[in-house]
């Protein structure tokens, strides 16, 4: 198995969903800089890890949306391969509209770091197979913008095709519906706020995420 | 910008140098010197880069063991951890601009600190810092609380580095001065560690990192000086940091030194240019000759002195091995770098700066560092509290409310408003941090069984009452809790905090303060390894509460023993580890319930210290205890009631004695550890053929937190209180940037 | 020549610090103070002297970085 994670100017996670894939799957990882123009060969997945990428300078993740990789990124997002993206990963996604909706600043206007309990909302999706049909899983956030928007019909729509894959039982940001986590409609590319990549050995306080990095990897 | 049009001598004056010490460099020059070698010699001898006022009393900490790599003297101190691995760490202030630009200099402490870590060719794995705040009640506050928090949050968890533990105290004293002190942990090979000593004449000097602006022109000097009415106006002085640009540079200098074509390095912190320069030079015994013209600039026109003096963050300075400039300039251009090589060592032992052409300044590099005015400041001896006995202190009138009174007041009270902004995680190797309850913050070491345990520590009012007996604690308190969590504890760090030391009394207490530290230093053989003075920290003639701050690093050699005190389980027994007399003096109950700040300290048995702490971590060890939590601030109560609420479980506790009731549970006697276990019968039987104190101080189950008759209180509530005050007192405040 | 963006949320996405700043106004004595929005300007120096050509690439900016227009409105100004 094998999955590259792209490191972009300012991603600080990178290292982590390293650490994160290989202990739980064993699968091969390739560190990819943003400027690169081709990705490896043979991907199972794709990660676009948390951090600051720009410093979040302008909008969270709008700069890194447009680095020469993106497009490969795109691409094989368009060939069905599994894209992840993490905290900045998902404010990535939004911004090169790979998904729907944008990441707002936290209603409480402060950066929030705690541990989450979420509701697996779909327990069928390729990040959730492997969960096995538990509803509940548990990790942490870290952000200062993780407010999921998106308008009215957007919302409704991607509640009605299952989209919505992870939702906080306790929203700590303000996000429309509690929206931790969502796919697009063909159920390969997934945002989510929380963090897997901190959560998968139990002395991290959960194994959430190995389940998660399983799941994904399996379903290739 | 032309000098101004008065004499040097007063000029001298302006830039903080006493007319004695303008002297000085008169006669080391033998001439009056330039503008720009004025300005040289004001920053090098400020009290922030010199450390004249503090040097001599300074020599007192040991600062060497088996373990200690580095000492005091480089950009922070190096400790072995085993297995070829190194850990480098500092604490360093950030007072004076945090008070003026909270978010800003709070923000740019931690960038100043993670680079002289990494500067020695550590990846930081860990912050923490050591926060002191005025009474809650003065009307600046809760704006220097927001900011501070923001700032550090802001800049740390962009950069990618945890946040795992820290201290927050509020005391009046601090309000006009308070204090940020920032501590960062740093991971290294043994083999790859970096220093500033310029090797040799004839090397490449290479400038990195972000431009040079106007930025903090005589910061150094700000920090060396009382704040008076004209506090608002040094506002164009603080330094502004950009953490991203601070993680490129992180990624950029590792990756450079990893070429192999780094042969000195050190950050441009207070000071900036001049004072890298000039320090890389002086050690190397060599002399440095740099062109400004080739300084990467963010402003038109820049003077040789402003470039020189300029605290622009985010900067590097390197000496290169030669012919090494391409391999740096090909990562520099990867990370988006400004970078020039600005000059090169020379043998002549001379600063020589170039600027449009012309020389404009040329002094020898001795006078700058080693003739560095030294001061035998005068200092008396500090008055101090006498010792109070329990049974002249009164119980309280009611045991309930005394209890939540302490479990809500602000020093006590949950700061789970301060660290929910700081990223704890990052880096996936946080196993224990605010959150989790344990005495220090704790970070795996990557791919290794071992972890690292990190605990600032310091009491000021215990400072304050005496500051010998103060000292000794400040060290045996950050001992205690790297025991407690299951740390060998290495080697500290300090942030001595002090006011004016022209004082005499001040210096009295700076004096004996390091004196008592040196003392507990030695018995439980803790060096100290790197550190930093802030003085003058004084409004008005009304200087802080001493506060000689120190952070701890201990080694955990398998994290799977180790200790915190959310562990608690119904039915446990409560050990309390050490003896208690009932110490009331300078205590919290003293402060809070009953309205005095008078009486001696606890005093502090390093033997026992050292006894008690080797019991319980080899207990930590065995895997027999993994619930322990230090006593300190507020007694058994507060250590109880916080085990209690970490724990979610309730706590029946029954004072050994009778007749002092409220000197067990309030007294903050030292050397003391809370222990929750289902099987106590063999640590007593342990601890009594060790010749130790060990009683049995109650049990842990129902969802109370009681004491017999004196005091029943549900869990529920006793959180609504610890939690409570914190959001509370926030909310009335605006939200930063 | 001279461009000067300004950037808002659209009407209908929450203003989460726009709401917080009218909130504070409010406090500070000035408690009609309503509809309070808060936005980026970013000013820049684009390449060219036609005014309409210059606000057409600038506009095109905006579209591709300066706003995200799934959330935000712009308006340029030329000169």
């Amino acid at each position: 198995m094998k999955a590259a994670v792209i490191v972009f100017p300012g991603s600080n996670c990178d290292r982590d969903c390293k650490t994160a894939i290989e202990r739980s799957t064993g699968a091969n990882v390739e560190m990819v800089w943003h400027g690169e123009t081709e990705l490896p060969g043979g991907l199972d997945l794709i990660v676009l890890p948390g951090g600051f990428s720009y410093g979040d300078y302008l909008r969270c993740g709008a700069m890194a949306s447009l680095s020469p990789v993106m497009a490969e990124v795109c691409a094989a997002a368009e060939r069905g391969v599994a894209v992840a993206g993490i905290c900045n990963g998902f404010q990535i996604l939004c911004e090169a509209r790979l998904l729907p909706g944008a990441l707002l600043r936290n209603a409480s206007l402060q950066y929030v770091c705690k541990p989450v309990d979420l509701e697996i909302a779909n327990g069928q999706t390729r990040f959730t197979a492997g969960f096995r049909g538990r509803r509940e899983a548990r990790m942490t956030v870290g952000h200062g913008e993780g407010n999921y928007f998106a308008d009215e019909a957007t919302l409704d729509r991607l509640e009605g095709e299952g989209q919505v894959v992870f939702r906080y039982r306790s929203n700590p940001n303000g996000s429309a519906r509690s929206i931790a986590g969502i796919v697009n409609e063909r159920g390969n590319v997934l945002g989510m706020m929380p963090h897997p990549d901190r959560a998968f050995e139990p002395e991290l306080g959960s194994e959430d995420g190995a389940l998660f990095f399983q799941s994904v990897l399996a379903s290739a | 910008m032309s000098p101004p049009a008065k004499s040097l001598a007063e000029t001298a004056v302006e830039f903080g140098l006493k007319p004695e010490e303008y002297q000085i460099i008169v006669r080391r020059l033998n001439r009056e010197p330039n503008f720009v070698e004025l300005g040289v010699f004001s920053v090098m001898w400020s009290e922030h880069c010199s450390y004249k006022s503090s040097r001599k009393h300074l020599a007192k900490f040991p600062t060497t063991g088996p373990r200690v790599i580095q000492g005091p003297g480089e950009n922070a101190g190096v400790v072995d951890i085993g297995d070829g691995q190194a850990c480098v760490f500092k604490m360093e202030s950030h007072n004076h601009p945090s008070f003026i630009e909270p978010y800003q200099g709070a923000a740019t402490g931690v960038g100043g600190i993670m680079r002289d870590v990494f500067t020695m060719g550590a990846r930081p794995i860990a912050l923490a810092n050591a926060l002191r705040f005025g009474d809650p009640g003065h009307p600046k506050t809760r704006r220097l609380v927001a900011g501070v928090v923001a700032g550090i949050g802001g800049y740390g968890n962009c950069v990618g580095v945890p946040t795992i533990a820290g201290e927050t105290n509020f005391h009046h004293s601090y309000d006009g001065n308070i204090l940020v002190n920032a501590l960062c942990v740093g991971l290294a090979d043994t083999d790859k560690i970096f220093y500033s000593a310029a090797p040799g004449p004839n090397l490449p000097v290479v400038y990195f990192g972000s431009k040079t602006g106007r930025d903090g022109i005589h910061g150094a000097t700000m920090a060396s000086a009382e704040f008076g009415e004209d506090a608002e106006e040094k506002r164009p002085t603080v330094q502004v940091g950009d953490p991203f640009a601070e993680k490129l540079l992180i990624e950029a200098t590792l990756e450079l030194m990893a070429t192999g074509a780094v042969a000195a390095i050190q950050d441009m912190g207070a000071a900036g240019l001049t004072s890298s320069s000039v320090e890389m030079a002086g050690k190397g015994d060599v002399g440095i000759e740099l062109d400004l013209d080739c300084v990467p600039q963010r402003e038109e026109d820049m003077s040789a002195y402003e470039m020189m003096l300029s605290e622009s963050q985010e900067r590097m300075l390197a000496i290169l091995k030669p012919g090494r400039e391409e391999d740096a300039r090909r990562i520099f251009e990867k990370w988006g770098l400004d970078a020039a090589v600005i000059g090169r060592t020379t043998e002549t032992g001379r600063l020589v700066l170039t600027h449009g052409g012309a020389v404009v300044c040329d002094i020898p590099l001795g006078p700058l560092t080693q003739d560095a005015p030294l001061y035998d400041r005068p200092w008396v001896e500090p008055a101090v509290q006498a010792h109070l006995d329990p049974a002249d202190v009164p119980p309280p009138a009611d045991w309930s409310a005394a209890v939540l009174t302490l479990m809500g007041c602000p020093d006590v009270a949950s700061k789970r408003w301060i660290w929910e902004q700081y990223d704890r995680h990052v880096m996936a190797d946080t196993l224990e941090e605010p959150a989790t309850a344990a005495d220090a913050g704790i970070v795996r070491v990557h791919g290794t069984r071992k972890a690292l345990a990190i605990a600032c520590d310091c009491t000021p009012r215990y400072v304050a009452a005496n500051p010998f007996e103060g000292g000794k604690q400040v060290v045996a308190e950050a001992w205690r809790n790297l025991s407690a969590a299951g740390a060998d504890p290495i080697a500290l760090t300090d942030n001595l905090n002090f006011g004016n030391p022209e004082r005499p009394e001040i210096m009295g207490q700076i004096a004996r303060a390091i004196d008592g530290m040196a003392e507990a230093c030695r018995a439980l053989d803790f060096p100290v390894v790197s550190g930093n003075v802030s003085l003058y920290n004084e409004t008005a003639g009304q200087a802080i509460l001493p506060t000689p701050a120190v952070a701890g690093v201990g080694l955990i050699p398998d994290y799977a023993r180790r200790a915190g005190f959310a562990s608690m389980r119904d039915g446990d027994a409560l050990l309390v580890v050490g003896t208690s007399h009932g110490e009331l003096g300078a205590s919290l109950y003293l402060r809070e319930v009953l309205g005095r700040e008078d009486g001696a300290p606890p005093p502090v048995d390093l033997e026992f210290e050292r006894r008690n702490g080797d019991f319980v971590r080899g207990l930590i060890r065995s895997g027999q205890v993994s619930t322990a939590h230090d006593l300190s601030d507020g007694g058994l109560i507060v250590a109880a009631a916080e085990m209690a609420l970490a724990s979610n479980v309730g706590v029946e506790l029954s004072p050994t004695s009778a007749t002092h009731a409220h000197g067990f549970l309030f007294g903050e006697d030292q050397g003391r550890y809370l222990i929750a276990t289902a099987d106590p019968a063999p640590i007593l039987a342990a601890a009594h053929a060790a010749g130790l104190n060990v009683a049995l101080a109650g049990q842990a189950g129902g969802s109370d937190f009681a004491c017999h008759d004196l005091f029943r209180i549900p869990l529920a509530r006793l959180r609504e209180i610890h939690e409570g005050w914190m959001p509370a007192y926030m909310a009335g405040s605006a939200p930063v940037s | 020549m001279k461009a000067t963006v300004h950037v808002f949320l659209k009407p209908g996405v929450l203003d989460v610090q726009g709401k917080a700043v009218e909130s504070a106004l409010h406090g500070l004595g000035w408690p009609k103070v309503a509809h309070v929005r808060v936005g980026r300007v970013i000013e820049l120096d684009a390449p060219g002297d036609d005014a309409a050509a210059v606000e057409s690439q600038v506009k095109a900016m905006c579209e591709r970085l300066l706003a995200n227009t799934v959330i935000e409105g712009y308006r340029v100004e030329v000169g």
